[in-house]
């Protein structure tokens, strides 16, 4: 079953909520997308200007956030969110080609999600994990010292 | 002393805390090379974004090299401008900045302006040893005033500082990362799609051909050609003051006759001034303001004031996004531009015995949004413009050049009848400050019925961004509000809408710094804003030269009265001379 991904007035209102509560919302515009990610899945275009609304901030500014971050997604995510770290750590201890074995597994490039919307696959950079690299997230799990024959075994948890 | 003591380059100066190494060098007379720093200090703007590295120094002590342009000067600091470490970093870094620049100087909109031309040449590059990864490959926007072309973005940030932090528009913000990184509106939607009002001044500020304005040179020498055209042209009053710079005049040199004479030759078939539109727009729009004024004094409540000038088209745009809770209070008139066009194509149109589709009306401005202004369907009829087509000075001073004529050569001409007659009132539109007091010379004489004991409001006038004067209308007080600047003029909004505190009468506002003579189309200044007061001193000369320097004695404008409107305000005027707003939603 692919994430619901409707944009639902009871989401703009948790949102809202969220932010009303905030004593300041100076300075909290990562806090307020990243909940927001939380909320919708994903950050449209709507999400957005309700977000620049609300803090008092230009739209184009809200959008040079979430595209400078690569945390930050405009599409929809599958329902178990993959994504490879491929920080220098990582990338040198073979990131690239675990990040190949989940391409060939789905059948989907990065930033892509599988028609049935079970996985989307993405590339991040450092998530402060070095000692584990390569490091793989499925959703909020972390997988550590991840290698191609543990790709198969991991999607198949899911 | 308070000041602070540093030596740069063996050479001792004493600084005011808070200045920068950068500061102390200018006052020594070094020059350090810059690029994306830009100190426009009487608009309160400095980008200081420090990406470019450009100007970095050597300081004593300290371990790696500093941007001179965004460091504090500290007491006692010791600072080399010209070693080898900062030659060569210097170089490094220009080659690494043109590494992923186009080389498409030839044909490039900035070529000649261009600031990483310039450095280029000075630092002497050659050859370009470093080859990066490919670099980004952005579409070009077009929108009919500004175009962007994002492959040349240097990422130095002044355009967005400039829409940010001085305008306050909002429309732009760096985007992406590492070689995609560029500065875009939200969503990388074309401008037209976004708060952006085509001020221009991001172009204005762009040190590389990024951002410039959409040429229309080629079709207005196109229209010339035609012989089944009758082609007139209008000037805009700043045009007049800044056009002499493109071809090494000083800064504020009048150069009128000879543009009138240069127009001619051109082949354009009369050559009108702006400036008669501008006194037709203070007949309305003075009346308007005397009409609002007299239901508000007789008690009616509700009226809407302030009244706001609508002369400029990046300043409607403002409102029309960003304060639509207040669209209702600027005046309806059109702007000189609009009322211009709107006049040709009918009282003109007429008197020659032509259709106005064969008729081409082209304007030169000062201005970008006035591309965007002509291009309204609310200002056409049937599909055809009232102004067919606008060029900026720069383009104007372009078509100069490209017809082969020496601007030095030749003799004063006059703006042809009728719709060339103006006077001292029309001339000052191109200034901060200029509509409202062209405005108060008219409506003073109109509800007084006396002639002004001084014709000249020394009270309206100057560079600070937001200005308050009472003006005494034979006993009757009239508090007036001027900002120049969107974002001076977003305060003033702001103000209004929560109340109206000072109880404001009338409000000028201008989008640019310095009114019109600072607009996104005159010749770029470079970061040196002392050419924009230059400008300031010239328009009002020409005002103080004038023999007739109030809207209402200009005698063309009355005849277009007599001839063909009725009265200010009547149902003709109000059919061609004025317009109604209306809110944009826009990212």
């Amino acid at each position: 079953m692919a994430v619901n991904t409707e944009l639902t007035v009871e989401k703009f209102n948790e949102l809202e909520q969220y932010i009303d509560s905030m004593p300041s919302t100076k300075g909290e515009l990562i806090r307020v997308l990243h909940k927001a990610q939380g909320i919708f899945g994903f950050l449209p275009q709507e999400v957005q200007k309700f977000i620049a609304k609300k803090l008092d901030l230009s739209t184009a500014k809200v959008f040079g956030v979430v595209s400078f971050y690569s945390y930050f997604t405009m599409e929809p995510k599958g329902e178990n969110p993959i994504a490879i770290c491929m920080g220098t750590a990582c990338y040198v201890r073979g990131a690239e080609k675990v990040q190949d074995a989940f391409i060939k597994e789905l059948g989907i490039k990065v930033g892509e999600t599988t028609a049935d919307g079970k996985f989307s696959l993405d590339a991040l950079r450092c998530v402060g994990a070095c000692g584990l690299a390569p490091v793989v997230l499925v959703g909020e799990k972390v997988y550590g010292r991840v290698t191609v024959e543990d790709v198969k075994k991991i999607i198949s948890n899911y | 002393m308070s000041d602070i003591r540093i030596v740069i380059d063996g050479k001792e100066v004493f600084v005011p805390k808070g200045s920068t190494i950068l500061d102390g060098a200018k006052k020594l007379g070094i020059t350090i090379p810059t690029l994306c720093h830009l100190d426009l200090h009487d608009t309160k703007m400095v980008n200081q974004t420090a990406s470019c590295r450009v100007c970095v120094v050597e300081v004593e002590g300290r371990g790696n090299l500093a941007p001179s342009c965004a460091t504090p000067a500290l007491d006692g600091m010791v600072v080399r401008t010209n070693t080898m470490r900062v030659l060569e970093t210097r170089k490094t870094v220009t080659e690494l900045i043109l590494s992923d620049h186009p080389k498409d100087c030839l044909t490039c909109s900035q070529s000649g302006e261009c600031e990483l031309q310039d450095l280029a040449e000075m630092i002497g590059i050659r050859d370009i040893n470093i080859t990066g990864n490919e670099m980004s490959t952005y579409k070009k926007d077009y929108s009919t005033s500004i175009i962007r072309d994002m492959d040349k973005c240097i990422m130095c940030r002044r355009c967005e500082t400039m829409c940010n932090n001085v305008q306050e528009v909002g429309a732009l913000s760096g985007i992406n990362r590492g070689f995609n990184a560029v500065v875009s509106p939200a969503f990388e939607l074309p401008l037209t799609e976004t708060v952006c009002t085509h001020c221009g001044q991001c172009v204005a500020v762009c040190p590389v051909g990024a951002l410039s304005e959409n040429d229309h040179t080629w079709k207005v020498v196109e229209a010339l050609a035609n012989p089944e055209k009758t082609v007139i042209v209008q000037v805009a009053p700043a045009v007049r003051v800044a056009l002499g710079e493109e071809f090494g005049h000083a800064p504020g040199t009048i150069i009128t006759g000879k543009m009138v004479t240069a127009l001619k030759q051109i082949g354009f078939d009369q050559v009108f001034d702006t400036d008669f539109a501008a006194d037709l727009t203070i007949m309305e729009e003075g009346t308007e303001l005397l009409g609002r004024l007299g239901r508000f004094l007789a008690g009616e409540k509700d009226v809407p004031l302030p009244i706001l000038t609508s002369c400029c088209p990046a300043w409607v745009n403002f409102v029309e996004s960003q304060f639509p809770d207040l669209i209702d209070i600027p005046s309806s008139a059109k702007s000189p531009q609009q009322m211009f066009g709107a006049v040709a194509k009918s009282y003109y149109a007429d008197i020659l015995k032509i259709d106005r589709k064969d008729l081409v009306v082209v304007s030169v401005m000062p201005c970008l949004a006035k591309k965007y202004e002509a291009d309204r369907v609310e200002f056409s009829v049937d599909g055809n413009p009232d102004v067919d087509l606008v060029i900026s000075t720069r383009e104007l001073a372009h078509l100069i050049e490209q017809v082969n004529i020496d601007i030095d050569e030749l003799e004063d001409s006059e703006f042809d009848k009728p719709l060339g007659v103006s006077t001292g009132a029309g001339v000052i539109f191109g200034s901060t400050g200029g509509v409202i007091e062209a405005a108060l010379r008219t409506a003073y004489e109109v509800h007084v019925k006396k002639p002004l004991p001084k014709i000249d409001f020394e009270q309206l006038r100057g560079f600070e961004g937001v200005r308050a004067a009472e003006v005494d209308f034979d006993g009757l007080k009239l508090n007036i509000g001027i900002a120049h600047g969107l974002g001076n003029a977003k305060a003033l909004l702001t103000e209004i809408r929560n109340g109206n505190p000072r109880n404001f009468h009338a409000i000028e506002v201008m989008a640019c710094p310095g009114g019109c003579i600072g607009g996104g189309g005159q010749p770029y200044h470079h970061g040196d804003s002392s050419i924009i007061k230059k400008r300031m001193d010239a328009i009002y000369q020409i005002d103080q030269d004038m023999p007739i320097r109030k809207s209402h004695e200009n005698e063309a404008v009355m005849e277009l009265y007599d001839k063909y409107l009725g009265e200010p305000m009547s149902h003709k005027a109000h059919d061609l001379l004025h317009t109604h707003y209306s809110q944009k939603d826009k990212a």
